[in-house]
């Protein structure tokens, strides 16, 4: 089995005398999708801003390619390869849907401080931006304003700004929230795409969407982690039926 | 709403009346003009943090001031200093002031971003009014303007009201041209970033505060150019310059001009300095000329309920009525 891209040992986070996320270990290994699942207010967000640095953890650590990124400001980690999308939506609204990407990648020019030449003049990076629209299927949209896209072109969007700054891991935090039957749908054929040539760590609620992408499954309830491993070990899991799958018709 | 500029044409229509203003004009209009395109020079400054960065400062007065102290302080009493001595000297002190106080304020946002930078040039305030460094309360003359010439050939004589225009003329167009490259520049597009979604330019990777950082030295710096002209024009420096009324006046003078345009900074630059002529006059207002601030500031109140757009919001509509398309940056609208 390849070495785990992502490891997280023994994270906690407390909020004055409450734990949002206690104790929580988990890998994450290339090509592989981890999905984290559990109801409302088990600490799966709290969790992803403490892996993409918005939040410090009261203690534990994450190791991202071998290295302890666990002090490192958001900035850092998405340099070393971890690109995140939002639970609410998170984009440049007044940009056009290109330069969102088209900044995403200039993030990457090593030559920062050009403060003469036109932004758009840089091929590369402009092709770069077109890249990630495309594979997002959005190029139809390039030149429209993001705040005019509809909420599912929104969050692809926000998926085609993180595969511009050519992440090695991608964290998606509930892709699907609010989405409609046929957007869902192109959305995780999307995923399933990405999950090709990225790894991923996915929350997300719709349980017939996580049951098909991923490949391990956590459970987390009240921050604390209940069950981890592959879809099967968690369907048939006791503790997670009755602590959370018991609203849903487990398929035989 | 930024990155709007105005068409080519308008521009090089503006410059070049501006060119022959000198010709027919009186010694009053030639500084009056002056002064104007000097503080359009530091509203614009002014307007790279506000408009394009989103950091409301509140003590821009300090470098615009710092430069002024410093031409003041490194001429010689009787004789003239070189232009290319004491410009580079003005700027890079307003530079350094801006990078330092820039390291300690960009770290704070919103509310806490405008109270430290005020405090900070209010601390400069003090130091200048209660020690001796630069002739305490009093201030201190620029009794001979610097000499601007080329291996011995007097390029332009700044005791010329006519010719020190032109050089006030030449400092604008250099101030708005540079400015409209770095905008939209890959630096510039980062910084619009910065002002519409900070948290997002972050998760993508840019050091925003390095951004800041060099944005906020960046205007200082060009804040001590106006501040360099300013001391060199009125030939007097003292430390109602880098106070907080500088500060508020500037700002104002941004907001009546419209935000986030680089028109608007020199339109509201030249509005404010115009109004102030006008509720001043005491052949005007008779006895409330004194009190020019009253009418001035209830103007002020009018206007920003009238215009949230500021007056460069309005030509922008007028412009758009003609049909003609303004170049808004496609990647900002």
């Amino acid at each position: 089995m390849a070495e785990a891209i992502l490891q997280v040992r023994n994270l906690t986070k407390h909020f004055g005398g409450l734990a949002a996320v206690e104790n929580v270990s988990l890998e994450v290994r290339p090509h592989e999708l981890h999905a984290v699942i559990g109801p409302n207010g088990a600490g799966k967000s709290t969790l992803i801003n403490l892996l993409a640095g918005d939040l410090r953890a009261s203690s534990g650590q994450i190791h991202f390619q071998g290295r302890d990124i666990g002090s490192l400001p958001p900035e850092k980690r998405s340099r070393l390869g971890i690109g995140r999308s939002f639970q609410k939506t998170n984009i440049f609204p007044s940009f056009t849907a290109l330069e969102n990407c088209r900044l995403a990648a200039q993030s990457r020019d090593p030559r920062p401080l050009r403060w003469l030449r036109d932004a758009h003049s840089y091929q590369s990076i402009m092709a770069k931006g077109q890249q990630a629209l495309a594979a997002v299927e959005l190029s139809e949209r390039a030149s429209d304003l993001a705040f005019a896209l509809s909420h599912g072109e929104q969050r692809q969007l926000e998926i085609a700004m993180c595969l511009a700054t050519e992440p090695q891991l991608l964290i998606l935090d509930e892709p699907l929230a609010g989405m409609g039957a046929e957007e869902s749908r192109k959305m995780v054929n999307l995923i399933k795409k990405l999950n090709a040539t990225h790894a991923v760590l996915l929350v997300e609620h719709d349980m017939d969407a996580v049951f098909q992408l991923a490949q391990v499954l956590t459970v987390m309830v009240d921050g604390r982690l209940l069950a981890s491993g592959s879809p099967e070990q968690i369907r048939a899991d006791r503790d997670v039926q009755s602590a959370y799958l018991g609203e849903l018709e487990v398929r035989p | 709403m930024s990155h709007i500029t105005l068409p080519r044409w308008w521009l090089f229509s503006i410059v070049l009346l501006l060119a022959i203003v000198p010709l027919g004009a009186t010694t009053f209009h030639l500084q009056l003009g002056a002064k104007i395109m000097i503080m359009a020079i530091f509203a614009l400054s002014l307007d790279l943090l506000i408009g394009h960065t989103g950091l409301v400062s509140f003590g821009h007065a300090a470098y615009f001031g710092v430069a002024a102290y410093t031409i003041a302080l490194i001429t010689p009493k009787y004789e003239a200093a070189s232009f290319w001595l004491t410009l580079p000297a003005a700027m890079a002190a307003a530079a350094l002031a801006a990078l330092v106080i820039g390291y300690l304020v960009v770290r704070t946002a919103g509310i806490y971003f405008i109270m430290v930078t005020l405090a900070f040039a209010q601390m400069l305030y003090a130091i200048f009014h209660d020690t001796k460094l630069g002739g305490g309360s009093d201030g201190i003359y620029v009794n001979v303007r610097p000499e601007l010439s080329v291996a011995g050939f007097k390029l332009l004589d700044l005791e010329s009201p006519a010719q020190f225009f032109y050089l006030a003329l030449i400092a604008l167009i250099a101030v708005y041209w540079t400015l409209n490259k770095v905008l939209h520049a890959p630096f510039g597009r980062a910084l619009a970033g910065i002002r519409v979604n900070e948290q997002r330019m972050r998760a993508i990777g840019f050091p925003v505060f390095s951004y800041k950082l060099g944005a906020f030295t960046l205007a200082g710096t060009l804040a001590g150019l106006a501040g360099y002209l300013a001391a060199c024009q009125f030939g007097f420096v003292n430390p109602e310059i880098l106070a907080w009324h500088q500060s508020g006046t500037v700002l104002m003078m941004v907001i009546l001009g419209g935000i986030g345009r680089l028109h608007g900074a020199v339109i509201g630059a030249a509005a404010y300095v115009l109004l102030q002529e006008l509720f001043s006059s005491s052949a005007l207002f008779g006895a409330y000329a004194k009190h020019w601030q009253l009418f001035m500031g209830g103007l002020i109140v009018f206007m920003v309920l009238a215009l949230p757009h500021g007056i460069g919001g309005l030509i922008d509509i007028a412009w758009r009525r003609r049909g003609g398309v303004l170049n808004v940056e496609s990647g900002d609208g």
